[in-house]
């Protein structure tokens, strides 16, 4: 939550400050299969955050000391570019942000990945954000959603991510960097599109338990139009794949 | 060791399935719980946070700093979570773990958002500020580390001094003022297993938990959430915890001004 000093207009007439509607996404825009050495990955545009996602295995759990036996272990990376934001030059290298990131969407990963069908295995999952507009979990997760499938890890869903935030009294979709600095409220959520179960859930801010149930039938209703772009990514890629 | 988790879990599992828990708790009511402020009389605030098993010390630093580039009008505020090795047989020396980043970032996320301490009020000087440490110290892990930081991070603020400050220098010997308090937040954190929820897992439930939800909440408004685990949580039940976290914020809450006042 930014300072609520110099607070620009974020809803003017009903509409948000770039002119969408509350439950209006940025366009999004993937492409599956775009790193070449890797095993699955996919570019996502949403926004004008651009971002990189690639997934390398499952192969042989390295180091040996850490396979299980059993099912296969996940590692997930998120991480943002120096060049990202539009003010200062980043750090490079993983920070306290990047290392909760990686955490909780991992999680969300081993819910759906098969981990059973790959004992003694590892999955490495990479989000790479090259431009950030807020909302890069959101982004990161989607493409590297789309990555696990290009990849052919075999998942019982292809999940989605989006943002919701409170702005004032209204419930926004997909917020961006302005919104985000100076929203009341911000959450970012990972569903199974299959039965909307809920596989990361985060906030700050405030929010009422009304606002709370509202935000979430606008994460489902915007995760259908998310969805449909992961799904025509994937089907483009095989389309031409046969071709 | 892993067989006798197998065992124990089975246990759990079969227990839960008749609505038990193999401490006799309900599956919403908490373990008993310690707290107590000004454990460390070193340090500007303090607490110790006893939940079932785990133990957590909280202590609270205050130094003059540098005002935050982008934050020139407030104090700072940083939290940090320690897993010392001491405290549980899985816990490794070396960088700090995803898992105590998480702790300390969901704790400070909760108290930050819901503006319990007025940053505003910490400015020294010119570009002068207070920055003030929240030090979460797990002396023990018995399963639910969020609710007992969030317990004694909030007695230690509530109960901290402010050292005496001039020519640019702080003296923590002289400490006249307590540290300005504007709203009490709590968390209650419930975990699933096969399909139930509980809450205040502890060691055991914990190791065998699905997933595990952490609300932070003033009594009114929900000022954090935190899903953790691999596991699944419907919208329904998502509802149902965040129903019953804003019921028990206020024995929380209770808690917390009683031991600061003591």
């Amino acid at each position: 939550m930014g300072s609520s000093l110099n607070k620009p207009e974020l809803i003017v007439n009903g509409k948000r400050h770039d002119g969408r509607g509350f439950d209006q996404l940025r366009p999004l825009r993937i492409e599956a299969g775009v790193v070449k050495n890797a095993d699955g990955s996919a570019y996502l545009e949403w926004g004008d955050n651009k971002v990189l996602a690639a997934v390398y295995g499952p192969r042989e759990a390295m180091p040996k000391h850490i396979a299980d036996p059993s099912k296969c272990i996940v590692k997930c990376r998120y991480s943002m570019a120096p060049f990202s934001g539009i003010d200062d030059h980043g750090r490079s290298g993983p920070n306290r942000r990047s290392t909760e990131i990686s955490k909780v969407a991992r999680e969300a990963f081993e819910n759906v990945i098969l981990l059973n069908d790959y004992p003694g295995g590892m999955i490495e999952i990479f989000m790479e954000i090259l431009q950030s507009d807020g909302g890069t979990r959101a982004a990161g997760i989607t493409a590297a959603s789309v990555a696990l499938a290009n990849a052919g890890i075999r998942m019982k869903d292809i999940v989605y991510a989006v943002s919701a935030g409170r702005i004032d009294k209204h419930i926004v979709i997909d917020v961006d960097m302005l919104e985000d600095n100076y929203s009341d409220a911000d959450m970012p959520v990972v569903v199974a599109p299959r039965n909307n179960d809920v596989l990361l859930l985060q906030m700050d801010g405030g929010l009422s338990t009304e606002q709370f149930s509202e935000a979430m039938r606008m994460v489902l209703e915007a995760g259908k139009r998310i969805s449909a772009e992961q799904k025509r990514a994937l089907e483009d890629y095989y389309k031409m794949a046969k071709e | 060791m892993e067989i006798l988790d197998t065992i124990k879990g089975t246990y759990i599992r079969s227990m839960l399935k008749e609505g038990k828990r193999q401490d006799l708790r309900a599956l919403d009511q908490f373990r008993d719980i310690k707290l107590r402020a000004g454990v460390i009389e070193h340090a500007e605030g303090s607490a110790q946070a006893d939940v079932g098993d785990t133990r957590v010390v909280v202590g609270i630093k205050m130094m003059p700093d540098e005002a935050m580039p982008d934050t020139p009008d407030q104090g700072n505020l940083i939290t940090n979570a320690e897993l010392l090795q001491l405290a549980y047989e899985d816990y490794e020396p070396g960088p700090p773990s995803p898992e105590s980043v998480e702790l300390a970032r969901v704790v400070d996320r909760g108290i930050r958002a819901a503006n319990c301490i007025d940053l505003a009020s910490l400015v020294l000087e010119d570009k002068k500020v207070w920055s003030i440490f929240i030090d979460i110290y797990v002396l023990n892990y018995g399963g639910n580390l969020f609710d007992a930081s969030y317990l004694a991070a909030m007695a230690a603020l509530l109960s901290a001094k402010v050292p005496h400050y001039s020519d640019g220098a702080a003296d923590h010997r002289r400490r006249d003022t307590s540290l300005k308090i504007n709203g009490i937040v709590a968390s209650t954190t419930f975990g699933k297993i096969d399909g139930r929820l509980l809450l205040d897992m502890d060691l055991n439930e914990e190791r065998i938990a699905d997933t595990r939800l952490t609300i932070a909440t003033d009594g009114e408004s929900i000022r954090a959430m935190q899903k953790g685990l691999s596991g699944a949580v419907t919208i329904g039940e998502a509802e149902q915890m965040i129903g019953e976290s804003l019921v028990q914020h206020k024995r929380l809450k209770s808690i917390i001004e009683r031991a600061a006042k003591e």
